[in-house]
């Protein structure tokens, strides 16, 4: 079977390994470009998210390389992200394409679903049980590997000297991820990556400003919908921090349903736990951010996104009570990168100024 | 004694008959906003967050139009009122999870806010618990609240009876204001068409630039969701792969479905505000769904704050027109 799944981020190194292993043919999915926006946006419904229409791309687009089954996420509301799959299923038959749309929902939500759909996917594969797991818990422990050569690379990038050091050190280390095999392997990637990225030329003298990247998770994610912001800000010299990770997510959203505390922190703002989406981490979080120290905060959402939105019109008072700036940018279609560029450089313009005069007023003090 | 200010937007088309008999019963008064109208607009514009829906600002500029008049203002948070949808998580929209948070973070000066949570998934009781929870708020007994609820759920369940026989909300809730009995005569009609979308965007008729109205005059007989009892509509869930999430989305996709089963209804509108989260899914939904059913004709509608009488107009003639012409053709 020619299985695909939707690209976010660098996980699709994981899933690969995964479908492969599992005993399928794997049609990676190319990273989102003009392409694949263009496609998608012809036949999605004209509101929908970003994220549905460059799904909808991708899909199309692994469907001309012959992909024949999509695995993707589901989900139990309120966001619409959990009925995407549907959607797509329509629209699919509707262009005649013969591509079918699996989705897991939440395993708290249908466990009997969930078993259902795993076993499938075994029994096509032609894999025992005992296979499956294993192949699970190294598929698992590359998605953490990526993210921890990921998370390290942004840390790095802001003291690099030579421009693009950075990502190409990460570029590598992905590479030999994407190669290693068993969970020794794995773990001798990992640490091979991170003395890559130490080894890129840096000056530890400056104090770049940080800031954390809240919003949507798919447009967090997937630096091809945002503009590869994250790289953008590490190269104007700014250290960044993501709320979200893949490792993260899906270790406290699909299997312990945990992230109370964040609600807790929320709760003064945003008196209801489940609004959908990341609408109310997005509230927690800017307040974490500026209990950190962090300089500000940037809020990514897609155009319409319903939770963010609530998100959004809550945030200002956080913003005020907590003393840290926040930016808000929705993407859609039509966002430009220069636009992204602009609307960040004069945000960091703003940061570094209000740095400076804090710093002023305090020596002023002494 | 107190004023309560009921903001005449969002559920107001659905409840206000249970808000009303329940406060006025405690012994409070009951202070409706103006109908919207190009200040409402305005104003909810002005405060509302910019990328919200059109429905989200006419709601601000609701409770901007109470601020000064009233006591308090009713501002419930509507998170569910039944056990429904694949996983049983049905919802209403997030926006109507965060609204009372939104209305406190926008709006200064803004009079006590009586919010509570509503939600009716945990049982059969929940509802007198939660209108306990509203009536203690205000200063009332639990005698009181007793004796006023079952009270406001009959004022319900008459309001329910005007919908099933075939009267639209907005008339209905103006037959129970006036206290009139006398169903309204049937206008001529030689079309029939259903008319699906939330009821603050159908029934409001500043919204849709008198959407409705403009069908009434044109020849034609409105049929929507709400008109059918909860049984017929959720019989349609069986014939989708998943049901939505949300509570007026649900009903709106399943009344759409109902509809174009009917061999008598000649066509389907769906009004929907610019950029609807929910609504992206359904409006692509029902115009599949149309096309598969016998190509049942279909119109969708977009309302923003830039909505004017002559688009609407233009687009539902030309509706009609097609409709009209489409008859004549097959029964020649």
């Amino acid at each position: 079977m020619k299985i695909s799944f939707p690209h976010m981020g660098h996980s699709h190194i994981a899933f690969k390994w995964l479908v492969e292993n599992l005993g399928h043919e794997c049609i990676v999915p190319p990273e989102p470009s003009k392409k694949t926006l263009d496609l998608g946006v012809r036949y999605s419904p004209e509101f929908a998210c970003i994220p549905f229409k460059m799904l909808m791309g991708t899909y199309l687009e692994v469907a001309e390389q012959g992909a024949e089954v999509i695995l993707t996420s589901g989900g139990c509301g309120p966001c619409r992200a959990g009925y995407y799959w549907v959607m797509h299923q329509y629209l699919l038959e509707e262009m005649g394409q013969d591509l079918k749309v699996i989705a897991f929902e939440p395993p708290l939500c249908d466990i009997k679903d969930f078993w259902k759909k795993l076993r499938w996917i075994r029994k096509t594969g032609g894999v025992s049980w005992k296979h499956f797991a294993q192949v699970m818990k190294i598929t698992w422990e590359k998605i953490k590997a990526i993210d921890d050569v990921e998370i390290y690379s942004h840390e790095i990038r802001p003291y690099e000297i030579k421009k693009g050091d950075t990502t190409r050190a990460l570029t590598r280390a992905l590479d030999d991820l994407d190669k290693a095999e068993k969970i020794d392997q794995i773990m001798e990637a990992r640490n091979a990556g991170i003395r890559r990225l130490d080894e890129v030329l840096c000056d530890k003298l400056r104090n770049p400003l940080k800031i954390g990247i809240i919003g949507e998770i798919y447009v967090v994610l997937e630096p091809a919908a945002n503009h590869y912001l994250q790289i953008m800000l590490g190269e104007m010299g700014v250290q960044t921090h993501r709320s979200i990770y893949l490792s993260g997510y899906t270790r406290e959203s699909a299997i312990t349903n945990g992230g109370d505390a964040i609600y807790q922190i929320a709760r003064p703002y945003l008196d209801e736990v489940c609004i959908g989406g990341h609408g109310v981490n997005s509230i927690g979080e800017t307040i974490l951010y500026s209990q950190h120290g962090f300089d500000g905060v940037v809020q990514l959402a897609p155009f319409s996104c319903i939770p963010e939105i609530v998100a959004k019109s809550i945030i200002p008072s956080v913003s005020r009570d907590f003393n840290i700036p926040v930016l808000t940018l929705f993407i859609d279609e039509q966002t430009g990168k220069a636009g992204v560029q602009t609307r960040l450089e004069a945000f960091v313009d703003l940061l570094e100024m209000r740095r400076q005069s804090n710093e002023k007023a305090t020596r002023l003090v002494v | 004694m107190s004023k309560i200010g009921i903001p005449r937007t969002l559920a107001y088309f659905v409840y206000y008959p249970f808000w009303k008999a329940f406060f006025e019963e405690l012994g409070h008064e009951v202070v409706l906003s103006s109908p919207t109208c190009r200040a409402i607009l305005d104003d909810g514009v002005k405060e509302a967050v910019n990328d919200a829906c059109i429905p989200i600002k006419i709601y601000h500029g609701h409770v901007l139009d109470l601020v000064g008049k009233v006591d308090w203002i009713f501002c419930p948070r509507l998170v569910s009122v039944r056990k429904h949808g694949d996983f049983n998580t049905e919802t209403f929209c997030p926006k109507f999870l965060g609204l009372p948070d939104m209305i406190r973070q926008a709006i200064d000066k803004l009079p006590k806010l009586l919010d509570v949570r509503v939600d009716l998934k945990k049982g059969k009781d929940e509802l007198f618990q939660v209108f306990s929870q509203v009536g203690k708020q205000l200063g009332n007994g639990v005698d009181e609240i007793k004796r006023a609820f079952p009270i406001a759920v009959k004022a319900q369940k008459n309001y329910c009876k005007l919908l099933s026989r075939e009267i639209l909300p907005h008339v209905a809730l103006e037959m129970l204001e006036q206290n009139c009995k006398q169903i309204p005569q049937e206008t001529e009609h030689d079309l029939k068409i259903a008319v699906v979308g939330y009821p603050y965007a159908l029934y409001d008729a500043y919204i849709n630039a008198g959407l409705l109205k403009i069908l009434e005059k044109e020849g034609v007989k409105v049929f929507t969701q709400d008109m059918l009892s909860d049984k017929t509509l959720d019989r349609q869930a069986r014939s989708l792969p998943k049901s939505m999430f949300w509570y007026f989305s649900n009903r709106a996709v399943y009344g759409g479905l109902h509809f174009m089963k009917q061999k008598d209804i000649d066509g389907i509108i769906h009004v929907t505000a610019f950029a609807c989260g929910p609504d992206s899914m359904v409006d692509r939904m029902l115009e599949i769904e149309c096309r598969r059913h016998n190509s049942t004709p279909y119109l969708s509608i977009t309302v923003d704050e830039h909505t004017g009488e002559a688009g609407v107009r233009t687009r539902i003639e030309a509706f009609l027109d097609m409709l009209r012409y489409r008859r004549d053709r097959d029964e020649n």
